[in-house]
């Protein structure tokens, strides 16, 4: 092993190490303490010069407190439950709009298809937050699409979305629709027509040929996708804040005013600690379906 | 496949990019109203640019937006081009796994535990608040988007060029230099651009990591648009669609042109 190498791997190794591994530990050391008025507000610190008299102290100041405080309390449950549901139902949303694009893209001209890749991956480099803010000045009151049906003579007063669930809904759909898209069209590009035809000429109708071949075919990319929308949609933040109203409960919301207005670290920290346990589960069937991918790829 | 592009089709893609691109085509239009009331058109102006350009404190968060971005993505190139070499290269070293994981968590970690983390920690070692502390958690997150990157890159990279030049009395720094880096240079300047466009548009690790004198664009965006719609976020917004589109084109025309090169040079060895 030579110096050269112990510097390539040691570098970035102790970086992610330090920037990314160390706070975590901090987070899950502050969610075993107790808030207090102090800066910074919670207790026990941690004091060395005290030597093993401090730290013995310091270990038995900690306790669960923060996760018993947030399992009685309401709001926190209904907050995971509901960014779950959220979660869920814009995923479905995604994958039945996401689909039948995925499908087009794959059945156009081959000669179109890397401008339609593009058109897809833009949206994708231009700023998330703006993609977000975009949809107030449709969905508000007197936005775009009110104003629209209004003049078509379709409805005769403006129809609340704005500050609802539904323009949630409608903002993780339309943010994370490339995520859904890009692995389904994968899926499907790669897809040996003859499969369809056979099925056709054994007296499949297209709908079953469909159902029966290429759907089935397709699953590994609409699993994949199901998991890129579901996984960042539960943690979100920028969505429910700016297109959500009051009875808009998601935890990553919770997290960020319980920390910046209720000042309340460790609580804030516990609340991550439980998010994070939560996405555990998702994230491992997820990197399991993408091991399997590779190696049926292989 | 390539059979039957019916009018199904057709209607899915039409209505899929309508709903893509049209409300960003009203954003940029509603940038050039001449009224103030943002859904109501008053006829054709550029005014709102104006004011913008005027408006010292957004000149002054797009600042320090960018000066966060080109150092953080220049870092974050560097060490996540060493961290696709290590993972790739590396062999079996101590703590594989561990390093392997710490890549890839960050992809899928929502910002606000991520921010929150960064946080705790800059407060815990006693770090000042600033534009140094968000630099240290951009370059930390988008790191592992560019060891992805650069990863994809050098599997398909044929390591018999590498010995080659080594066997021809390069050191391995030439080697790398004159051999790997050229070959691997389209994975890394995609893997800054990406590192470059995560770092202008991220909110919520910022707002954790930020000082009290170091505003960042989307900072100053998002408080903004949480009093309501306004026509100088919609002017500013369009700048920055303007600006992605050029970048991805061109970008999107250079590696097309390479690859034609490519082929060309291909071609050419094949008749020589």
């Amino acid at each position: 092993m030579n110096w050269r190498r112990v510097l390539l791997i040691a570098t970035p190794y102790l970086w992610l190490f330090f920037f990314f591994l160390v706070p975590f530990a901090i987070v899950f050391k502050i969610a075993l303490s107790d808030y207090a008025l102090s800066i910074p507000p919670y207790t026990p610190q941690l004091d060395l010069s005290q030597g093993w008299q401090g730290l013995v102290e310091f270990f038995g100041a900690l306790d669960f407190e923060n996760f018993a405080f947030l399992a009685q309390d309401p709001l926190y449950y209904t907050a995971y439950l509901s960014s779950l549901k959220i979660a869920t139902i814009s995923t479905a949303i995604t994958l039945l709009v996401g689909y039948p694009i995925a499908y087009g893209m794959a059945r156009a001209p081959e000669e179109w298809r890397p401008t339609l890749m593009m058109l897809v991956i833009l949206p994708f480099w231009t700023s998330f937050l703006i993609r977000v803010y975009s949809w107030i000045g449709i969905l508000s009151t007197e936005g775009f699409l009110n104003q629209t049906l209004m003049w078509l003579g379709l409805i005769d007063e403006p129809l609340a979305i704005m500050n609802t669930n539904k323009a949630v809904y409608i903002g993780i759909v339309y943010t994370y629709l490339p995520f859904m898209i890009l692995p389904i069209y994968s899926a499907l590009e790669k897809l040996d027509t003859s499969l369809i035809e056979a099925a056709e000429d054994l007296g499949c109708s297209r709908l079953s040929a469909f159902w029966l071949v290429t759907f089935p075919l397709s699953r590994p990319g609409v699993i994949a996708g199901c998991f890129l929308v579901f996984i960042p949609a539960i943690g979100e933040f920028v969505i429910p804040s700016i297109l959500g109203g009051n009875e808009t409960l998601m935890i990553g919301k919770t997290l960020y005013e319980e920390f910046f207005a209720n000042r309340d670290w460790p609580v804030a920290s516990a609340v991550a600690v439980v998010l994070l346990a939560i996405l555990i589960v998702p994230i491992i069937l997820f990197q399991r379906n993408e091991q399997k991918q590779r190696e049926a790829d292989q | 496949m390539n059979r039957r592009f019916s009018w199904f089709n057709a209607t899915a893609l039409t209505l899929g990019f309508a709903f893509l691109y049209l409300p960003m085509v009203i954003l940029v239009i509603f940038s050039f109203n001449e009224s103030k009331l943002v859904t109501v058109w008053a006829g054709f102006s550029t005014k709102w640019y104006g004011e913008l350009f005027r408006n010292q404190a957004f000149l002054d968060a797009a600042w320090v937006t960018l000066k966060v971005a080109v150092m953080s993505s220049t870092l974050a190139t560097i060490l996540g081009t060493m961290a696709a070499y290590a993972m790739v290269r590396g062999g079996r070293f101590p703590g594989r796994t561990l390093f392997s994981g710490m890549i890839y968590a960050p992809l899928v970690m929502p910002e606000v535990i991520t921010g929150l983390s960064l946080l705790l920690l800059f407060i815990s070692i006693g770090l000042d608040r600033g534009v140094m502390t968000i630099t240290l958690a951009h370059t930390t997150f988008t790191m592992c988007y560019v060891s992805v990157v650069v990863s994809s890159r050098l599997v398909t990279f044929d390591r018999s060029l590498e010995e080659a030049a080594l066997d021809l009395g390069c050191t391995p720094f030439q080697a790398f230099r004159l051999v790997t880096l050229p070959i691997i240079a389209p994975a890394v300047i995609s893997g800054w651009l990406l590192a470059f466009t995560l770092s202008l548009d991220d909110l919520v690790i910022a707002s954790f990591t930020a000082g009290p004198s170091s505003t960042t664009l989307p900072m100053k965006i998002f408080s903004s648009v949480r009093l309501g719609v306004s026509p100088e976020i919609n002017a500013l917004s369009t700048i920055l669609i303007g600006l992605v589109t050029a970048a991805v084109i061109t970008a999107s025309l250079i590696s097309k042109r390479s690859i034609a090169m490519r082929e060309a040079d291909q071609q050419a060895a094949a008749r020589a």
